[in-house]
This record gives C-alpha cells, sequence and structure tokens, in this order.
C-alpha cells in the first residue's frame, strides 16, 4: 500500500500548489492566450508553447506549469471555431470536427454544434486528466526502477514511432527523424568535448540549436507563412445561431459514445508519436461505426462532432503519460513541452523518472492543472463564444507581423545573439520545404529532442555495462536485460510492425497532392548532401574521441540509407506516387513563397545593421501599409502599438534586444541601443 | 573571572576596531560613485538554471539595496562554450563605456580553462578588479557497503573496486575529484556525458554509478537525505582553507575527515610533492574561491572601493547568516585584501601544477587542450 500512502499526499499537497489565486491566475491566462492560438487555423499547441518558452526561464515551476497547461489542454476545445465556423480545421487535432460541424454550421445550428463539441470536449479532458492520475499511480514504481538501459530503450521506443508518423512514406519518416538527430549532435560532443559540424570561429554552433529556435522554426514559421501567403479573406463566416442547450442536451444523449472515444483518445495520445493528428479520424470512424442510420454523417450528424471532440482533449492526458514518465515526447507540442520544463525554476525539475521520484507534488499538480484548464477552457468558450468567433475574422495579414515580431524575441532570448535570428531563418526555410514535401515535422522534431539523450544514454550504458561484464558476465546481462528492457524491446518490436501496417492510412498531416518530379527530387538531394557532409565530418573524429563520433556516424549512416532508398524509389515510381507529394500543387497561394519570406529576410537584414527595435518599426509599418493595404495612419498605429508591447515585456523580463551594426558605432538608450 | 572577562573586552575591542579599520580603509581610496537611477548588468556566463545563478539572484537586491543611489541591479546570462563565451565577451568590455554599472561573475569552469591554457580562452583574469569572492566545499560519498570496506581513514580497501563515476568532464570540476581518488590508488571510470552534478547523484541513487561527490549546498540538499536513509554514506570533504592557506576541516561539514586526512591515512597517498600540489592548486581554484565578482579592466578606484563596501556592507546585515546559510552554505564571502588574496591563490597556479594536471589528462583521458 506504499503506492497509496505516497500518492495521497502528493495528491493533496499539488492540490495545496495549485489551489492558489496567483496561480488559478496564470491558468486563465494560459487558457485565454491557447483560446486565441487555437482559434487561428493552423496554429496549434506547437506554436502556442514555443511562444511561451522565452518567459519560462527562472520562472515558478508551478506558475509556469499553468501558463503552459492551460495553453496545451485548451487548443482542442477552441480549435473547433475555425473548424465549425470555417470550415478549416483549427488544428491537427480536429480535422474530422469539420466535416458534420461545418454543414451543422450551414444549417445555422452553429451554437448546437458548439456546444455539444464543448461538452464533449470539456468530458474527454477530464477522463484524460483522470486516466493520467491512475497511470501514474500504478506505473510509478515500475519507473523509479529505470536506469540506463532501461532509458535508453524507452528513448529507441519513442524514436521508432516516427516511422508511423509519416504516414504514407515511412521511409521519409525514419529520414526526417534522421535529420532532425543529426541537427540534434550539432556542437559539443557530451562525452568528449569534440566538435561536430562546428568550428570555433563560429562559437555559435559549438552549442548546439536550441529547442526555441527549432520549434519555432519548423512548426510556427511554416505555418504562418503558409497562411501568410493564402491571406485569405473570410467573409462567409456563419453566424452562431440558437442552441446552446440542445447541443449539451445532445451530447448527454450519446455519453457512451463520449466516453467510448475519449478512451480511444487517451490510449492514442499514450503512443508517442501518434498523438492529436490521427485521433480524431479514428474517433470519428469508430462514430459511424457505431451509429446505426449512417446516412447523414457529413450533413450535420452531431454524432459526428461529439466524437473526435471527445477523443482530441481527452488525448492531451494520455500524451503527458509518456512525457511525465518517461521523458519521451508523446507530439510535437510535448517536444515543446519537455524543453519548457527544463527551464523553469533553477532548472531542478526534468520530466522523466527523477520527476516521480523527486517532485511527485508537482508531477501530479499537471494532472489538476489539466483538469482545471479543461472547465476553464470549456466555461470561457461558451461565455465568451461571440467574442471568439469574431476572432476568426481577423485578416491574418495583421497578426502574422506581430506574431513574427514575438517569434523573433522569444528566439532571441535562447542565446542574446544575432545568430539567434539567424538560425530561426534558417531552421524555418527547412521546416517549410519539410512541409511543402510533406516530410514529417512531428518526426523531426522528436528526433532532434530525443537525439541527446539517446547518444548519452548509448554511451553512458556501454560504459557502464563494460564494467559489469568485467566484474563477471552474469552481472553484466542482468544489468543490459533486465525485465524491464526485455518488455520494452518486445512493445517496440509489436508497436513498429503494426504500426507500419496501419500507417498507409494515417495522414498525419492530411492528404497532400502530388507533383512534378523535379522540385521534391532536389530537396531530397539537399537532404542527403547535407547528411553525408556530417557523416564525413563525423568520421573525422580522432580515436582518443571516439565517443562521440559512434553516434553521429550510425545516425547519419541510417539516414543517408533511407535517402538513397528513397532516391531510388523516386527514379523507378511515376510522379503521381505519395513520394512526391507537394503542398505547392494544392494550396491556392495568392503570393509567391519568396516574396513572403523576403520580408522576413528585409527584418533580419535590417536587424543586423540598426538593431531589432528600429528594423522592427520600419518591417511593422512597411508590412502593414503596403502588404496588408492598410491607411497610413492604421499603421503607424500598429507600429506604435507593436512596440510598445515589446518593449514593456522586454522590460518587464528584462531582456536586451538585437543590437546592429548601428548600435556598435554608436551609443543609443534603451531599447535602441 | 575577571581576567576572562577583560581578555573578551579586549577581544572584542580588537575586532571592533580591526572591523573600523577595514570600512574606513575600504573608504579611504575614494568618494566613491553614486549610481542612483542607474541600472547595473551583472553578467553571468552561464545559463539561468546553474549554481551561479542562483548566487546571483541571492546577491543580486542585496547589492542593489547597498549600492549608493540604490540602482536597480539586473542578472544578465550569456551562456555558451562553458562559460568561455561571456568571460572573452567581459575581456573586451571597458570601464569608461559603463562607467560601474556592468560586474561580471565568474565561476570555477571560468576559472579551469584559463588555468590549463585552453585554446579558447581569450580572458585574463589579472585585467580585472575583483570585488567579492565566494567559496563553496565539496564532499565525496559511497554507497554503505563500500564505505563499510574504509579501515577508519584508510582507503587502501577499496582498490579492488571498479568504481564508475557520473562525470562532466575531466577538464572541468571534475578534475578535483577525479585526481584525488586516483591519488588515493582508487579504480575510477568517469562515465561522460552528464549535464550537471544533479545527475551524477541520480546515477548514483540507481545503483549505477558507486561513487560521487557534490559541492556543498546540493550535498545538503540532495545527499543528506540519502545519508538519513542509509543509502549514502559520506567519504570524505575536499575541506577549506584557513588564514595561512592550509587545508583544514570544512565548517559546514565539521565531523567528517578531509581528503588530507584520508590520504594521510592511506599508503601511497603522499600529501607533498607534485601530485599533491597539483591537487591543492586546483582544489583552491575550484572550491574556496569559486565565484567571484569582477569591474572590466581599468575600473576605477571609485568604483572598486564602492562595490567593496556595497558588498562589505551586505555581509555585515543582521540577517546575512540567516539569509545566506542556506543558499550559499557556511563559506567566506571575502572582499577587499581577501578577494585579492583569493584572486591570486585562484589563479596563479604553479606552472608545474599546470603542466602536471595538463600531462595527466592527456595521458589518462586523452584530453588535448590544444
Amino acid at each position: 500500500m506504499e503506492v497509496i500512502s505516497v500518492a495521497l499526499p502528493a495528491l493533496s499537497d499539488a492540490a495545496g500548489l495549485i489551489l492558489q489565486p496567483i496561480v488559478l491566475g496564470y491558468l486563465v491566462l494560459g487558457v485565454v492566450m491557447g483560446l486565441c492560438i487555437g482559434v487561428f487555423p493552423g496554429l496549434g499547441g506547437i506554436a502556442g508553447l514555443s511562444l511561451l518558452l522565452p518567459f519560462m526561464f527562472g520562472m515558478d515551476p508551478v506558475l509556469g506549469l499553468a501558463l503552459m497547461i492551460g495553453m496545451v489542454a485548451v487548443v482542442p476545445t477552441s480549435d473547433t471555431f475555425a473548424s465549425v465556423l470555417m470550415g478549416i480545421p483549427g488544428s491537427s487535432a480536429s480535422q474530422a470536427t469539420v466535416l458534420d460541424g461545418f454543414p451543422m454550421a450551414k444549417k445555422g445550428e452553429a451554437a448546437r454544434a458548439l456546444s455539444a463539441a464543448f461538452a464533449s470536449s470539456l468530458f474527454g479532458g477530464l477522463v484524460g486528466a483522470m486516466f493520467l492520475t491512475v497511470f501514474i499511480l500504478i506505473a510509478r514504481p515500475i519507473v523509479l526502477e529505470f536506469r540506463t538501459p532501461e532509458l535508453l530503450m524507452i528513448t529507441i521506443f519513442g524514436l521508432s514511432m516516427v516511422g508511423i508518423l509519416a504516414g504514407r512514406v515511412a521511409i521519409k519518416g525514419i529520414a526526417a527523424a534522421g535529420l532532425g538527430m543529426m541537427i540534434g549532435t550539432i556542437g559539443e560532443g557530451d562525452s568528449a568535448g569534440e566538435l561536430r559540424m562546428a568550428t570555433y570561429d563560429m562559437p555559435y554552433l559549438v552549442d548546439g540549436l536550441k529547442l526555441v529556435i527549432v520549434g519555432l522554426g519548423i512548426f510556427a514559421i511554416p505555418e504562418i507563412v503558409a497562411l501568410l501567403r493564402k491571406d485569405r479573406a473570410i467573409s462567409d463566416r456563419k453566424p452562431l445561431g440558437g442552441g446552446w442547450s440542445a447541443g449539451v442536451r445532445d451530447w448527454f444523449a450519446n455519453i457512451w459514445l463520449s466516453v467510448r472515444c475519449s478512451i480511444i483518445g487517451v490510449i492514442v495520445g499514450v503512443i508517442p508519436g501518434l498523438g492529436g493528428s490521427v485521433v480524431d479520424w479514428i474517433a470519428y470512424g469508430h462514430a459511424v461505426q457505431t451509429t446505426k442510420d449512417k446516412s447523414k454523417f457529413g450533413q450535420g450528424e452531431v454524432r459526428g462532432v461529439i466524437g473526435p471532440e471527445s477523443s482530441n482533449n481527452a488525448k492531451e492526458g494520455g500524451g503527458l503519460v509518456p512525457t511525465l514518465l518517461f521523458g519521451i515526447p508523446g507530439s510535437g507540442s510535448m517536444a515543446i513541452f519537455i524543453g519548457a520544463i527544463a527551464l523553469l525554476g533553477s532548472g531542478n525539475i526534468e520530466v522523466g523518472p527523477s520527476m516521480l521520484k523527486n517532485n511527485l507534488d508537482i508531477t501530479y499538480a499537471i494532472v489538476w492543472l489539466l483538469a482545471l484548464a479543461n472547465v476553464v477552457g470549456t466555461l470561457i468558450c461558451i461565455a465568451a463564444s461571440g467574442g471568439i468567433a469574431r476572432l476568426t475574422t481577423i485578416p491574418f495579414s495583421l497578426l502574422a507581423p506581430f506574431l513574427f515580431m514575438i517569434i523573433a524575441f522569444a528566439a532571441f532570448q535562447s542565446g542574446q545573439d544575432i545568430m539567434d535570428l539567424v538560425a530561426l531563418f534558417a531552421i524555418g526555410l527547412l521546416g517549410i520545404m519539410m512541409r511543402r514535401f510533406d516530410w514529417s515535422r512531428p518526426a523531426f522534431l522528436i528526433g532532434f529532442v530525443l537525439s541527446n539523450p539517446a547518444e548519452t544514454y548509448a554511451n553512458q550504458a556501454v560504459q557502464i555495462a563494460q564494467s559489469r561484464f568485467r566484474k563477471s558476465f552474469e552481472d553484466g546481462i542482468d544489468y543490459i536485460f533486465s525485465p524491464i528492457v526485455i518488455v520494452l524491446i518486445i512493445i517496440t518490436v509489436i508497436s513498429v510492425v503494426v504500426g507500419l501496417r496501419q500507417a498507409k492510412t494515417i495522414m498525419a498531416e492530411g492528404a497532400v497532392e502530388s507533383g512534378s518530379k523535379r522540385a521534391p527530387l532536389i530537396f531530397l538531394l539537399v537532404v542527403l548532401g547535407y547528411l553525408l557532409v556530417a557523416f564525413t565530418n563525423a568520421a573525422m573524429i580522432p580515436d582518443y574521441a571516439a565517443a562521440d563520433r559512434v553516434f553521429p556516424r550510425f545516425v547519419s549512416g541510417v539516414a543517408i540509407v533511407g535517402c538513397v532508398i528513397l532516391l531510388v524509389q523516386m527514379m523507378i515510381r511515376p510522379e503521381t506516387h505519395a513520394l512526391f507529394a507537394d503542398r505547392e500543387q494544392e494550396e491556392d497561394s495568392r503570393f509567391g513563397l519568396w516574396s513572403t519570406l523576403a520580408w522576413f529576410a528585409a527584418l533580419l537584414i535590417m536587424t543586423a545593421l540598426m538593431g531589432f527595435v528600429l528594423a522592427l518599426a520600419i518591417f511593422l509599418f512597411a508590412f502593414i501599409r503596403f502588404r496588408a493595404g492598410r491607411s497610413t495612419v492604421f499603421a503607424a498605429g500598429y507600429t506604435a502599438a507593436g512596440i510598445a508591447f515589446i518593449c514593456s515585456m522586454a522590460g518587464l523580463l528584462n531582456r536586451d534586444f538585437p543590437a546592429g551594426l548601428l548600435q556598435e558605432v554608436t551609443t543609443l538608450p534603451w531599447p535602441l541601443g | 573571572m575577571g581576567i576572562s572577562k577583560t581578555t573578551r573586552r579586549v577581544a572584542m575591542g580588537l575586532v571592533a576596531a580591526a572591523a573600523a579599520g577595514l570600512a574606513s580603509g575600504a573608504t579611504a581610496g575614494g568618494h566613491g560613485i553614486d549610481l542612483s537611477g542607474k541600472t547595473v548588468e551583472w553578467v553571468i556566463p552561464f545559463s539561468e538554471t546553474g549554481g551561479s545563478a542562483k548566487w546571483a539572484n541571492f546577491y543580486a537586491p542585496l547589492l542593489s539595496e547597498a549600492l549608493p543611489g540604490n540602482p536597480t541591479v539586473v542578472v544578465k546570462f550569456m551562456p555558451g562554450a562553458g562559460s568561455t563565451k561571456g568571460a572573452n565577451w567581459f575581456q573586451e568590455q571597458k570601464y569608461e563605456d559603463s562607467e560601474g554599472t556592468l560586474i561580471f561573475g565568474s565561476s570555477g569552469s571560468t576559472q579551469f580553462p584559463y588555468l590549463l591554457g585552453d585554446p579558447r580562452v581569450r580572458y585574463e583574469y589579472n585585467d580585472w578588479e575583483v570585488v567579492l569572492a565566494s567559496g563553496t566545499g565539496g564532499v565525496a560519498y559511497l554507497p554503505p557497503d563500500l564505505a563499510g570496506q574504509m579501515d577508519g581513514m584508510d582507503a587502501s580497501a577499496l582498490r579492488e573496486t571498479d568504481f564508475i563515476y557520473g562525470s562532466q568532464g575531466a577538464t572541468r570540476l571534475d578534475l578535483v575529484p577525479l585526481l584525488a581518488w586516483e591519488m588515493l590508488g582508487l579504480n575510477v571510470e568517469p562515465v561522460f556525458g552528464i549535464k550537471g552534478r544533479g545527475d551524477g547523484r541520480l546515477m548514483f541513487e540507481r545503483g549505477e554509478a558507486n561513487i560521487d561527490y557534490q559541492t556543498s549546498s546540493s550535498y545538503l540538499k540532495g545527499v543528506t537525505p540519502l545519508v538519513e536513509d542509509g543509502t549514502a554514506v559520506p567519504m570524505m570533504s575536499w575541506g577549506a582553507l584557513d588564514a595561512d592557506g592550509n587545508i583544514v576541516r570544512d565548517p559546514t561539514f565539521p565531523d567528517m575527515p578531509t581528503f588530507k586526512e584520508v590520504c594521510e591515512a592511506t599508503e601511497g597517498c603522499e600529501t607533498s610533492g607534485e601530485q599533491w600540489d597539483a591537487w591543492k592548486a586546483f582544489f583552491i581554484a575550484g572550491f574556496p574561491a569559486q565565484k567571484m565578482v569582477f569591474l572590466p579592466a581599468g575600473a576605477s578606484e571609485d568604483a572598486k572601493v564602492t562595490y567593496t563596501a556595497a558588498f562589505e556592507a551586505v555581509k555585515a546585515r543582521a540577517d546575512f547568516a540567516e539569509i545566506s546559510g542556506g543558499r550559499l552554505g557556511k563559506y567566506p564571502q571575502m572582499t577587499g585584501e581577501a578577494a585579492t588574496g583569493a584572486l591570486a591563490s585562484a589563479t596563479q597556479v604553479p606552472q608545474a601544477a599546470k603542466d602536471f594536471v595538463t600531462g595527466w589528462l592527456q595521458e589518462r583521458y586523452g584530453v588535448s587542450l590544444n
């Protein structure tokens, strides 16, 4: 009964931690931000969390968690607005909601659809939190037995899921994860301090790329650029109509469907890597299967809303299981979440077994916050639905410069170096290309996050095992093949086999049409080129630092083989094959990629010349005046508001802005200097 | 009775006189600078999560109260290349540009590459002006079964064991424990790649490492509970320096033998000679003067006096022992002459000691610093 005697006090400690006005205030703040982010189509938990990252440095852990959990938990609730009202998935987790939610809105039943969705979301979120509570209780004793070989194995398990993430072409997922891992190895090796793909002449690279930069570059920038290029004028928004209570009654009438879909959500959420992108489709499929009269689906059947919405909130609870227990990100947003927790407080909290051991109260605080955030989020969604719905009408061209301003500021905080912005731009370009050619970006990010643990655990496990083997053969075998390791190996093998069989039907980021051969081929060759250079670079590490050489050489080797297989396939297969997925074929963009990017390149160059604040002022004004086509007065007002916002934020956090050449020759007062 | 009372009064009087002399000495050099309305930037060449951050965050508000004009003191973090990046940056700062509004906090990890002649080091401690030096200590500990094998302070029975130690890198502060264990004849294999000493402790707790060390504050927080549970036993502390530069028992851990005592009790371990001198030199560089506050090159006498007086005022607070005990440990916070002395002993390591350590690193770990 040790389980109960430890857990119950921790549970009540956790409740004490969060039931403070200030914590609840941060939770509500996080929820409100999550609502805003979720409402905008395309922006989800990853982008939201990335934006919060710079504020996490040294923040009180409970406050930071309240902010982040509030945001993560509410995105699957608020993204319903876009799905129902606009017919565009608010985030990848509510693609299926569109199918019946949007037709309901067209019929004038938007309010009914929304309230059914909110009720389901709330219920799903609570189921997820409950599951997490119980699961931590049961799994904790096992997780505390984890040593380096077990940690290594669970890391490998996490990595093994990337093939499934990639959907139609599994090898692409492996190559993407391999590339992510190689980007993760850049800089000084952990074991012997040898440089990988870096030189002391460029000190920036010696420390490697930061998660903030990679997260923002890979996820936020491509989505923002894509939305900006479409610059959709949203005029066909449907009125909300009445029927709020009808929606709740609909949910109650289908409560067992909601229960089942919540459980589906939790289970899918637990599997690392699968996460939000597929759970709604599985739940939708289940809803269709279990309904007698299937004819109404797609025409506005409320069960088609209840199913996905129950599951996509429940999956957040499930997704926290691998994240909190093992430090293995369950999804892209959880990858950022792990990085953010490391920044909280004074860095004493690290997700994984050590947190379960030393910070059980914090662990349970996360669970409570999750449940609470779902309740708060639902209440705000219902209470303020009219206002929130209006948010969807803001043209994206007005929002984008503001988002870019925050992203650039956030990125700069990671290293206080103008190179942060250059790196952000470069990784952003990579992210845009990966999105375009349907290379799995979650796989890349998971590879990046797990690169370092995989390398150190592998090196350490080998070294410790050697020492045990010297003692006796049995000692060594006992160490490497503990019962937990064997179970994990079996789970990994089963999940890979089953996963690959199922993967064909999973479209993590929606179906992408195929285009011509040329563009995808060029991108593949560029990736292959980088991997070859990285491989050679790693191979040149001298013998005495072999520990820094083995991992990058192995990973790049695997990724190179994957790329070569892709290359051969590309030569054989016809243009219509999924290999040649290319979003440029389907997206009706009003603006070209390069002209859109040029705006941001200009911001970067101007920053290098005259510092961030001056560059930003020019950028904001010019963008609003010329690209968004607003009046000069409006643009000036917008610029003033933007600059005031960023300055007050920097002042509050005691942060500097990137300086340029101008600041080197003259001394200017803050914030200009 | 009467005599002892008199002696005590005289002694107190002497202390008071000394304190007064020190205080006047501190202000005698100039008028000091006024920082009202200014913002003092305290640059820490590490990330927000390390020990230096805790140290600076502890001092910053107190310093703000103590400086003339009560300027805002903000801690700025400039991590990179194990603090070399920030220190190189600080080397390029001129005092005239900041007029006393810029200070820098260095740590053992800044000192070691400097001492070992790391080619990336472009900073020179002798150019800077030290205004505070904070010390710390360290404790090595063992699992109970291995600790039981020690015969009193004699560690020679441990030579049969294969030790595993989670290390951050042989050229960092870990050099001090690694060299100490080697001098005792222990066969310790460092497993590199851990991110901080906390990870080393976790490795010990999981039973994968069977020897470890922590700096004092982390020991108090992380290892003391293990000792109470009976899963760890302290082996030795590194000790502390007395006024004459001798290694004595650490005031925070008066019941623990120092490495010097253990070494003396263990056959084959010498507390003199080249190896001992090298160990002691790097111990002094890494622990008793681990963290220091500097003004940039060319700092005026006025600025030095102002900051010295401010740190002295912080130390003289009635509640200082109470508030610092939990966060910094019971270690000397040195200012003025003491700080200068600490800086000298921390940075002027004899060439022979440097050569010994570079040779040892190359031979034992294949680490070449050039």
